[in-house]
């Protein structure tokens, strides 16, 4: 019998590195300090050892080099992996993530493309410097041309990091790293992806719909185990990847309960809670017995770590925002 | 104590003087007249084409153009040392190199004729469209040429960027990890002294740009960006030592922009006259036709052939792009993924009705 390790969400990052690393040369993973050193959350362990300085390799400090370099393999067939150190440090690349990275098919009408994965730890509540936490992925599911992918566990760590990297244009991954190593799951190195632009259904349930992704999945998940001890049965959603939206099992689901609550890190305005709320209004109004509610961060500037367990959605604050449009 | 850590010098580079004059004895590549030939002609149906596109602006036949007039012979010099594998990047001002790499004058025209098919080469599939964010190329052409590396192929990539772009982080940020990783690339400026109605005065305090490549740990190298042969022949050397895997060149090409930044731009608001009339003497295409007729290369026949043929050839482009049909609104959904996502099926849905409801 085959024995599955149980690993963590990091590790889970590392396994499908690997496996497509093996599996397909054109890949090659990249990114300050990737690769002795196996980056500073250990994502990129061991993987220079194993594959080669070719394969796996430092670069110079510089995030607008990173994402430029890596669009210039990618016209040329390679398929780069690039890591940001942390998403707060994403900013210099976003022109060329945008201008280019995200336009390359369109404006050449398909003669050239970018199958480039970006890769960014992000999120709060590691207690980090200033710059460390930031959840800003609103900001790249407005792209035209991109696609967002967000895991919230070992299992889907693994296979969405698989559908990313053969995925035939740019996708941002970005990796909750408050949920890093929270939790452990034996996850199958068979190389099988999961699909893009999938909901995950993580809890069934017939009074109330709660969708969210990344890290706040897990506070979600703890407050309908809560709701449920008040006779309060929660739907749990993880949307997985926020561009393109699963618009349908959103829909199908709340069609069902008739009340929704969007939980989500990032500040409020703006948000991709404010998306799918529009879309779910546009939809399906009349299945709604209770206001669209939305559990965000709020419209501030990440707080320094002191106080940034206040700002993070809390398992009250769901729970709460639940009894307060179940009458 | 005190001792020199580094010195560096930055040669320049000049073949063929202003007044025409050999400064140099001839270099290798000049003892093929089809050579030097191909490199006038094709200054000259660019010039040709220049004007033509200029004039399609003004007659609301087609969108903001921006113009190469004076800058011919750094493009030309580009198109004619790349080898057909070879890939390169463009800035927005070089349709002299664009045209030898097989890129059709239509599709030029369709790209400032706000048509996205201007940028699908039909007839060259690795060369990169035109870059407008200005120096954000310069980071493609070293991921390119890392490709190059990463797959062992005796390839180049060749990227342009003007002067102005040299201000920006892209900039150094490429020519830093090309040194660092030895990439076959080179970097060719096109020094035309002004950055839209900015003058390289105000850009830099360095006393060349080409010396900059002296941070990023290779050579930079000046050379007279109004002399096709100096031009060809440093461009030529540069190309080649990357594909020897002898790492990177910055070439500073020293010209001057004799038109507007573009149709939407008055130079004369800026660049003082007697600047423009000194430059113009200095101009690529005179001092070229003089030396070629001074070679018995070209005589009146010839050139008046070239010119003839030239402008038919321009004309023909020019037709082609006029009769080309815009293409259905279908086509701003259809290429951003490679296959299209039910919510843009959607909205072409939408778009498609909104257009036929006219």
């Amino acid at each position: 019998m085959l024995i599955v390790a149980d690993i963590t969400l990091v590790e889970a990052v590392t396994q499908a590195l690997a496996f497509e690393l093996a599996n397909d040369d054109s890949v090659v993973v990249f990114g300050e300090d990737v690769g002795k050193n196996g980056g500073v959350f250990r994502a990129t362990a061991g993987l220079q050892e194993r594959f080669g300085e070719s394969r796996v390799f430092d670069s110079p400090l510089a995030e607008s080099m990173i994402a430029g370099l890596a669009v210039g393999m990618s016209v040329q067939g390679l398929k780069p992996v690039a890591e940001f150190q942390f998403m707060g440090f994403i900013f210099p690349a976003m022109n060329q993530i945008i201008a280019h990275a995200a336009r390359m098919r369109n404006r050449t009408r398909g003669r050239l493309s970018c199958p480039i994965v970006f890769r960014a730890p992000f999120g709060g509540g590691i207690r980090a410097p200033e710059h460390h936490s930031e959840s800003t992925e609103a900001l790249f599911a407005h792209i035209p041309g991109l696609q967002v992918v967000i895991p919230s566990s070992p299992k889907r760590a693994y296979g969405l990091l698989l559908a990313a990297i053969r995925n035939p244009d740019p996708v941002i991954f970005l990796e909750p790293k408050r949920i890093y190593r929270l939790v452990k799951q034996p996850v199958e190195d068979d190389g099988k992806a999961l699909p893009l632009g999938k909901c995950f259904r993580l809890r069934e349930g017939t009074d109330l719909t709660l969708i969210s992704w990344g890290a706040s999945v897990h506070e979600t998940m703890l407050a309908a185990k809560e709701l449920a001890e008040d006779g309060i049965y929660c739907e749990v959603l993880d949307v997985a990847t926020i561009k393109p939206l699963d618009i349908e099992t959103i829909l199908d689901s709340v069609e069902r309960t008739g009340r929704c609550i969007i939980v989500h890190e990032a500040a409020k305005t703006g948000g991709v809670g404010a998306e799918i709320s529009a879309q779910i209004m546009e939809n399906c109004m009349s299945s709604l017995i209770a206001p669209v509610q939305r559990v965000t961060g709020y419209d501030v500037t990440m707080p320094y770590f002191q106080l940034e367990k206040f700002y993070l959605p809390s398992v009250a604050r769901i729970k709460e925002t639940a009894m307060s449009i179940m009458e | 104590m005190t001792t020199v850590a580094a010195r560096f010098e930055i040669p320049f580079i000049q073949i063929l003087n202003e007044k025409a004059e050999l400064k140099t004895p001839l270099p290798e590549f000049a003892n093929d007249k089809t050579t030097l030939l191909n490199l006038y002609r094709n200054m000259v149906e660019t010039r040709i084409f220049d004007k033509k596109a200029i004039a399609l602006q003004r007659t609301g036949k087609m969108g903001t153009y921006a113009p190469i007039n004076g800058q011919e012979a750094i493009s030309t010099a580009i198109g004619n040392a790349l080898h057909k594998d070879d890939v390169f990047i463009p800035y927005y001002r070089d349709y002299a190199a664009q045209f030898q790499r097989g890129v059709k004058m239509s599709d030029i025209l369709s790209y400032w004729g706000g048509d996205e098919r201007g940028s699908d080469y039909s007839t060259n599939n690795k060369d990169m469209p035109i870059c407008v964010p200005i120096a954000s190329q310069c980071l493609h052409a070293a991921g390119i040429a890392f490709s190059f590396k990463y797959r062992n192929q005796d390839r180049v990539a060749l990227v342009t960027i003007g002067d102005g772009g040299t201000s920006e982080g892209d900039f150094y940020e490429a020519i830093n990890v090309a040194g660092v990783w030895n990439l076959p690339v080179v970097f060719v400026i096109n020094n035309n002294k002004w950055a839209i109605s900015v003058s390289i005065s105000k850009q830099t305090a360095a006393k060349t740009l080409a010396q900059k490549a002296i941070a990023a740990g290779f050579d930079g190298v000046q050379v007279d960006g109004n002399d096709i042969l100096a031009t060809r022949l440093v461009i030529g050397e540069a190309i080649e030592k990357a594909r020897r895997k002898e790492g990177p060149t910055l070439i500073e090409a020293l010209s001057y922009r004799l038109s507007d930044h573009t149709t939407a731009d008055d130079a004369t608001r800026y660049q003082p006259k007697d600047e423009v009339d000194s430059a113009s003497l200095k101009e690529p295409i005179g001092r070229y036709k003089k030396f070629l007729e001074q070679q018995n290369i070209l005589d009146d026949n010839l050139e008046k052939e070239i010119l003839e043929s030239s402008t038919e050839k321009v004309q023909k482009s020019v037709d082609e792009y006029l009769q080309k049909s815009t293409q259905p609104i279908s086509s701003i959904f259809d290429y951003h993924y490679e296959s299209i996502p039910d919510y843009l099926i959607e909205q072409r849905a939408i778009a498609m009705e909104d257009v036929n409801r006219g």
